[in-house]
C-alpha cells in the first residue's frame, strides 16, 4: 500500500500547482458538478461534444493534490476520445498513470472524484440525447456499476 | 496539584495508546482531540469491570447483579450532574452523544413548539449537528433558519441576533459554547441575556466546551444543553442532554419502548418519571459507567488546571506557528477567548496533503471541513488543518508538529 510521502512525487505536486485543462468552456454541451465530503474536493467538468467525440474538456474547482493531479490526467485521457471510449475509461487508467494503484482507501475518493464527475457528465449528455427508453436502463445499470 | 507542567507530563502514563508507535516506529503524537480523545486506564478498567463482574439490565430485576448495575449507572448520572452543576438529576438524560441530543430536542420539543413562519437562529460556526436537525425541522414546519454571522476574528456579530429577535418570531436560539474549528468561546452570557429579555429559549452545544473548561449549568441560564462523553476521556456512544424541568415537562417522548413507560394498555400509555421518559430501551450501561470514571479522572485534575494547561499549550503553539512562513491561523489570537483548537492552512498545500505527509511522522492531525461547511464557506476555504489539544499533550507534541511541517515544505517546494 502506498502511503504518506511516497505518493507525493513530482508529477502529483506539479499537477496540483499547474493543473492541465483547468478552466471553463463557455458554450459547453454538458457540465457536471460533484464534491467529496472527506476533504472538500469540489470539481466541475465541462465538455464540448462534436460528432460523438469529446472536442474539448475543461475542469475547475478546488481539491487536494491527489484530486487535482488525477483530474488533470483524466481530462488529458478524455480529450479527443469518442463517447464510446470515454464510457470505457476505468479507474486504473488514471491511477496507473500516476502510480497510485495502491492508494489507501481513505484517499481513493480524492483520486476518483473526477472520474465520477466525468461519467456523470457523460451519462447526463447521453441521457438527454437518447431516442428510446431502453437506452436509459442500460445507462442506469452502467452508472450503478461505476466502481 | 503540584507544579502543573510536571503533573501533566505524568498524565500520559495513564493512556496506554499513547505508548504505542505508528508508521515505522514513530512516537504517536495525537492532536485530534476536538474529534475524540483517548481513554485512560481508569475508564477502560471501569468498562471491563462492569462486563466482568456486574453486567445485568437496570431498573427492573431484583437480584444482586441488577442492583449493582443500577446503582453504578445512577451513580454515574449523579457524578456527571455534579460535574456541570445540574441541580436536579431528573433533568439529565443519557443519549448517544451531542448529535442525538440536538435531534431529540428538534423532534420532541421542536415538533410541538415550532410553527409556520417561526424563526430558529443558529450561528455561522456551528457543527453540522447544530444545523441539519434545524434544517429538517424548519423545512417540515415551513419555518425559517437564520444565522448569526461572524467577523474575520471568528467572533459572532450579535447585532444579527438583535435583528432577528426584533421580529418577535424567534422561537429558539442555538449555538455552540466553543467552535470546533476556530476554538472561539462564545459569549453565552450576552446571548442568553438577550434571549431571556425576549422570552426566547436557548440551546447550547457544549461538546467542545465541557471537556476543556469549567461549565456551570446552574448559572449559565440556557434551557437545553448537550455534550458528548467521548471528547472528554469517556467511551464513544454516550452523551448527555440537559433540559430545564419546566421545558422538559412540555415535551413528548422521543422514542417509545421499554423503561420509558409507567403503564401500557392496548391503546394508550402513561409515561415514566423524568428522566426515564426520555431513555427508552436498555441504555448504554457500560459506557455510562465509563463516563462516570472519566468524570472522576477530570475532577481529580481539576477543570481549571485543564484550561490552564491548554492555554499554555495553545500560547506556545501559536508562537511556534507564527515562526513558520506561509502558515495562516484562523480565529482570534486572544487566548482568553479561545480554546485549545488551532485551525490553519499551510501556503497553498491542501490540508489533506498536509495531514497525510505528517502522518508519516506519527502525527495525527485532522484535515477537512470538520463538519462545519457553513463556516468553511464563510472563511472561503475548502478545508483547514486542525490541531486540537488535551490534557496529555505537551510542548514536545507541538514541537513534533512544527518539525513535521518541514517535510511538507520540502515535498511542496515551499
Amino acid at each position: 500500500m502506498s502511503s504518506g510521502a511516497d505518493i507525493y512525487h513530482e508529477m502529483i505536486v506539479d499537477y496540483s500547482r499547474n493543473p492541465l485543462n483547468y478552466g471553463e468552456i463557455e458554450n459547453h454541451d454538458v457540465t457536471f458538478h460533484d464534491s467529496n465530503p472527506l476533504c472538500g474536493d469540489s470539481i466541475d467538468i465541462d465538455m464540448k461534444i462534436d460528432d460523438n467525440k469529446v472536442a474539448d474538456i475543461k475542469f475547475h474547482g478546488k481539491g487536494c493534490a491527489i484530486c487535482m493531479a488525477c483530474t488533470s490526467v483524466l481530462t488529458e485521457i478524455t480529450k479527443g476520445k469518442s463517447l464510446d471510449d470515454v464510457r470505457k475509461i476505468e479507474k486504473n487508467d488514471i491511477l496507473g498513470e500516476l502510480g497510485l494503484e495502491h492508494l489507501q482507501a481513505v484517499r481513493i475518493k480524492c483520486a476518483l472524484l473526477s472520474l465520477k464527475v466525468l461519467k456523470s457528465a457523460l451519462y447526463t449528455y447521453l441521457g438527454s440525447h437518447l431516442e428510446n427508453s431502453e437506452g436509459i436502463d442500460t445507462l442506469k445499470t452502467e452508472a450503478e456499476n461505476l466502481y | 496539584m503540584q507544579s502543573t507542567e510536571t503533573s501533566f507530563e505524568n498524565i500520559k502514563k495513564d493512556f496506554p495508546i499513547l505508548t504505542r508507535t505508528v508508521r515505522d516506529n514513530k512516537r504517536l503524537v495525537y492532536l485530534d482531540n476536538a474529534s475524540t480523545t483517548q481513554k485512560p486506564n481508569q475508564v477502560i478498567d471501569a468498562i471491563t469491570d462492569y462486563y466482568r463482574n456486574h453486567n445485568a439490565n437496570i431498573h427492573r430485576a431484583v437480584y444482586a447483579l441488577a442492583e449493582e448495575s443500577t446503582e453504578a449507572y445512577e451513580t454515574a448520572r449523579d457524578k456527571i450532574a455534579k460535574f456541570v452543576n445540574i441541580k436536579n438529576r431528573q433533568e439529565l438524560i443519557f443519549v448517544r452523544g451531542t448529535t442525538e441530543a440536538i435531534n431529540l430536542v428538534a423532534y420532541a420539543w421542536g415538533r410541538s413548539h415550532i410553527d409556520e413562519g417561526d424563526i430558529i437562529v443558529t450561528t455561522e460556526y456551528e457543527h453540522h449537528s447544530n444545523i441539519v436537525p434545524w434544517q429538517l425541522l424548519t423545512q417540515e414546519k415551513r419555518a425559517k433558519l437564520e444565522y448569526i454571522g461572524m467577523n474575520d476574528n471568528g467572533e459572532l456579530n450579535l447585532d444579527d441576533l438583535d435583528k432577528y429577535l426584533a421580529t418577535g418570531k424567534v422561537k429558539l436560539v442555538t449555538f455552540s459554547l466553543m467552535s470546533n474549528v476556530l476554538g472561539t468561546i462564545t459569549d453565552s452570557e450576552k446571548i442568553i441575556a438577550k434571549c431571556k429579555a425576549a422570552g426566547v429559549p436557548t440551546l447550547i452545544d457544549g461538546a467542545q466546551a465541557v471537556p476543556h473548561m469549567k461549565v456551570d449549568l446552574d448559572t449559565l441560564g440556557c434551557d437545553f444543553f448537550a455534550f458528548s462523553g467521548h471528547k472528554m476521556l469517556a467511551p464513544t456512544g454516550i452523551g448527555v442532554l440537559w433540559v430545564r424541568k419546566s421545558v422538559l415537562q412540555t415535551m413528548n417522548p422521543f422514542h417509545g419502548g421499554g423503561d420509558m413507560i409507567r403503564e401500557v394498555h392496548k391503546y394508550e400509555t402513561t409515561w415514566n418519571d423524568l428522566p426515564y421518559k426520555f431513555e427508552a430501551g436498555t441504555p448504554n450501561i457500560a459506557d455510562v459507567i465509563g463516563f462516570g470514571a472519566a468524570i472522576d479522572y477530570l475532577t481529580k485534575i481539576g477543570m481549571d488546571n485543564v484550561r490552564q494547561h491548554e492555554i499554555e499549550l495553545t500560547k506556545y503553539a501559536m508562537e511556534e506557528f507564527g515562526k513558520v512562513p506561509g502558515l495562516t491561523i484562523y480565529g482570534t489570537k486572544d487566548l482568553t477567548k479561545r480554546g485549545g483548537v488551532i485551525s490553519f492552512n499551510f501556503a497553498d498545500v491542501h490540508p489533506h496533503d498536509v495531514a497525510q505527509l505528517i502522518d508519516e511522522q506519527g502525527i495525527a492531525l485532522r484535515s477537512g471541513h470538520h463538519c462545519a461547511q457553513v463556516l468553511m464557506e464563510r472563511l472561503d476555504v475548502a478545508a483547514t488543518s486542525r490541531a486540537s489539544f488535551y490534557i496529555y499533550n505537551t510542548k514536545a507534541d507541538v514541537d513534533a508538529l512544527i518539525d513535521s511541517l518541514k517535510s511538507v515544505a520540502k515535498v511542496f517546494k515551499l
